[in-house]
């Protein structure tokens, strides 16, 4: 059986990023990607606006992913490209992960995981939406692919629930591509998507985006033929009265992401209901030992440079021969302001300097102030003159000062 | 004053821009401040897209400009991106389309595409 220091599961950025790092940190490595090419969904954002903080430089997503796989190739790590993991099991020696590719079954040994699944676009099935069920109703990501990759158009005229990023950006390329998109529909009162992409993809078309407006049901057999549009209350139950029907051929759902944590789930790795992916400390490893986890399987990140840094994290961190064992994990509270905050935990016996921290705020603020305490004491401060939701944050602390450390909490004050 | 939002780059910073002295505040960085004096006289747009290959494993492949274009050229670059067909495996970077339509900027394919063994 081929033997690996770390088995890396997934060949996006973050897959890509966490078996460069462990590589070139003297660590054997074997990436496994389902798909016949590297770089992940990356393949078919061909949109702008990637890379400004990692290479300084606004490239397209295909780009970005041949930079990264560039330098994955300069390392001695190796891939193995059409390959499912059928089964994972946890032995003595490490986890016996089954393999089926193109040339048939094998198993491979590996001391340590790191999961980088990526993230799932959430369906029509998990939104309500009355009425028949007819083809045309589909995500943002699949009429991506279709147009990018396959380059065929599926709609002449659609609606789209929901105001993603990738929904926002699909409204752009089907309009650029000859398309009419009636309209962006949210449920919220706030846009979902980041404020550039409703400026460059909305604005810039006239597309109009009905904020607190739901579609609340779908009309046609074979194929999609119209939608019932409706306002919706403070609670986002539709208004009567308010319901107008909208004729059109796709129904296009923006409407949220979740972390792909099914291989997780099977080896019992503990997930964070705010995230939807694994606990984890600060080197990435989540609750269950030497089984890692980074980019949109760790959370959902709204730009690919924080998903390649948090599979450098996971590379980095479990190339290192240090000792792993036991742990000393200290759960970091967080106030009712913050909505999540990745890591989820400190393991005050691993490394305490430059902790990179994630968070999201719960609401929109303005001149807000996070400050992170240590047994009562202020461990970090830093004031955002803007934070929404749709926009993640990033921080980096230093607690290595702090010694015997028994509680960590996180909180974020307006200021009056 | 105008209100603008950067959309140079993620942060989306917030513009403030004076219409007679084009007099710009709230930038985090110079590329801002471009962006916002283009913004008032002349808007410009990174356009990305595709065009059209003949080679098996890419029905499509994709393109931007290698700079930005005025945005009112838009709609005529996509007419002109739908007359093209790619005919050979490029690497991404190729310029398919030279100075398109005056505006001394190429089209690029940003997709290294590879012919796959079988």
């Amino acid at each position: 059986m081929e033997n690996y220091k770390i088995v890396v599961i997934g060949g996006g950025p973050a897959g890509l990023a966490a078996a460069t790092t462990a590589s070139e940190h003297g660590a054997s490595v074997l990436l496994i990607e389902r798909e016949g090419r590297l770089g992940g969904i990356l393949k078919q954002c061909i949109h702008d606006g990637f890379g400004v903080t990692r290479f300084k430089n606004k490239l397209s997503g295909p780009e970005y992913a041949e930079r990264e796989i560039a330098r994955f190739q300069k390392t001695t790590a190796e891939v193995s490209l059409l390959t499912f993991v059928t089964k994972v099991e946890e032995k003595e020696e490490g986890f016996i992960l089954t393999l089926v590719s193109r040339d048939g079954l094998r198993q491979v040994l590996a001391k340590k995981l790191i999961l980088a699944t990526g993230c799932r676009e959430r369906t029509a099935k998990q939104v309500a939406i009355q009425g028949t069920n007819p083809s045309g109703v589909l995500t943002a990501g699949a009429a991506q692919y279709y147009i990018n990759i396959l380059g065929k158009m599926p709609t002449k005229t659609c609606v789209i629930l929901g105001s993603g990023d990738i929904g926002l950006i699909m409204a752009r390329r089907i309009t650029l591509e000859g398309g009419k998109v009636e309209g962006v529909y949210e449920v919220k009162p706030t846009p979902s998507g980041l404020t550039r992409n409703l400026v460059q993809c909305l604005n810039d078309f006239d597309i109009p985006l009905y904020l607190s407006h739901t579609v609340t049901r779908v009309f046609g057999n074979d194929r999609l033929e119209g939608v019932e549009v409706a306002a919706v209350d403070e609670k986002m139950q539709p208004i009567k009265g308010t319901e107008r029907y909208v004729p059109c051929d796709a129904l296009i759902l923006s409407v949220g992401l979740i972390p792909e944590n099914e291989m997780a789930q099977s080896l019992n790795v503990p997930l964070n209901p705010k995230t939807k992916g694994p606990f984890a400390d600060q080197t990435l490893m989540t609750l269950h030992p030497n089984i890692y986890s980074c980019g949109n399987a760790l959370h959902v990140s709204d730009l690919a440079d924080f998903v390649s840094e948090t599979g450098e994290t996971a590379g980095l961190k479990a190339a290192l021969e240090v000792k792993t064992e036991p742990r000393q994990l200290i759960a970091l509270s967080i106030d009712s302001n913050l909505g999540y905050i990745v890591p989820s935990h400190i393991d005050i016996k691993q490394d305490l300097k430059s902790v990179i921290f994630y968070i999201r705020s719960i609401r929109d603020f303005e001149n807000v102030t996070l400050y992170m305490t240590v047994d009562g004491k202020e461990a970090f401060k830093k004031r955002f003159a803007h934070m929404k939701p749709p926009e993640m944050e990033r921080f980096v602390a230093d607690l290595s000062s702090f010694s015997d450390i028994h509680e960590i909490t996180v909180r974020l004050e307006e200021k009056k | 004053m105008k209100n603008l939002i950067c959309i140079v780059c993620p942060n989306g910073c917030h513009l403030q821009v004076d219409e007679t002295t084009l007099n710009i505040t709230g930038a985090k960085c110079a590329r801002g401040l471009t962006f916002a004096h283009d913004e008032m006289t002349n808007p410009k747009r990174t356009l990305t897209s595709s065009v059209r290959t003949a080679m098996p494993g890419y029905p499509v492949v994709s393109v931007r400009t290698s700079g930005d274009i005025p945005k009112a050229v838009i709609p005529q670059l996509m007419d002109l991106l739908r007359s093209i067909t790619v005919r050979a495996y490029l690497p991404s970077g190729s310029i398919v389309l030279e100075n398109v339509l005056g505006t001394g900027v190429n089209i690029i394919t940003t997709t290294a595409m590879i012919k796959e063994t079988k």
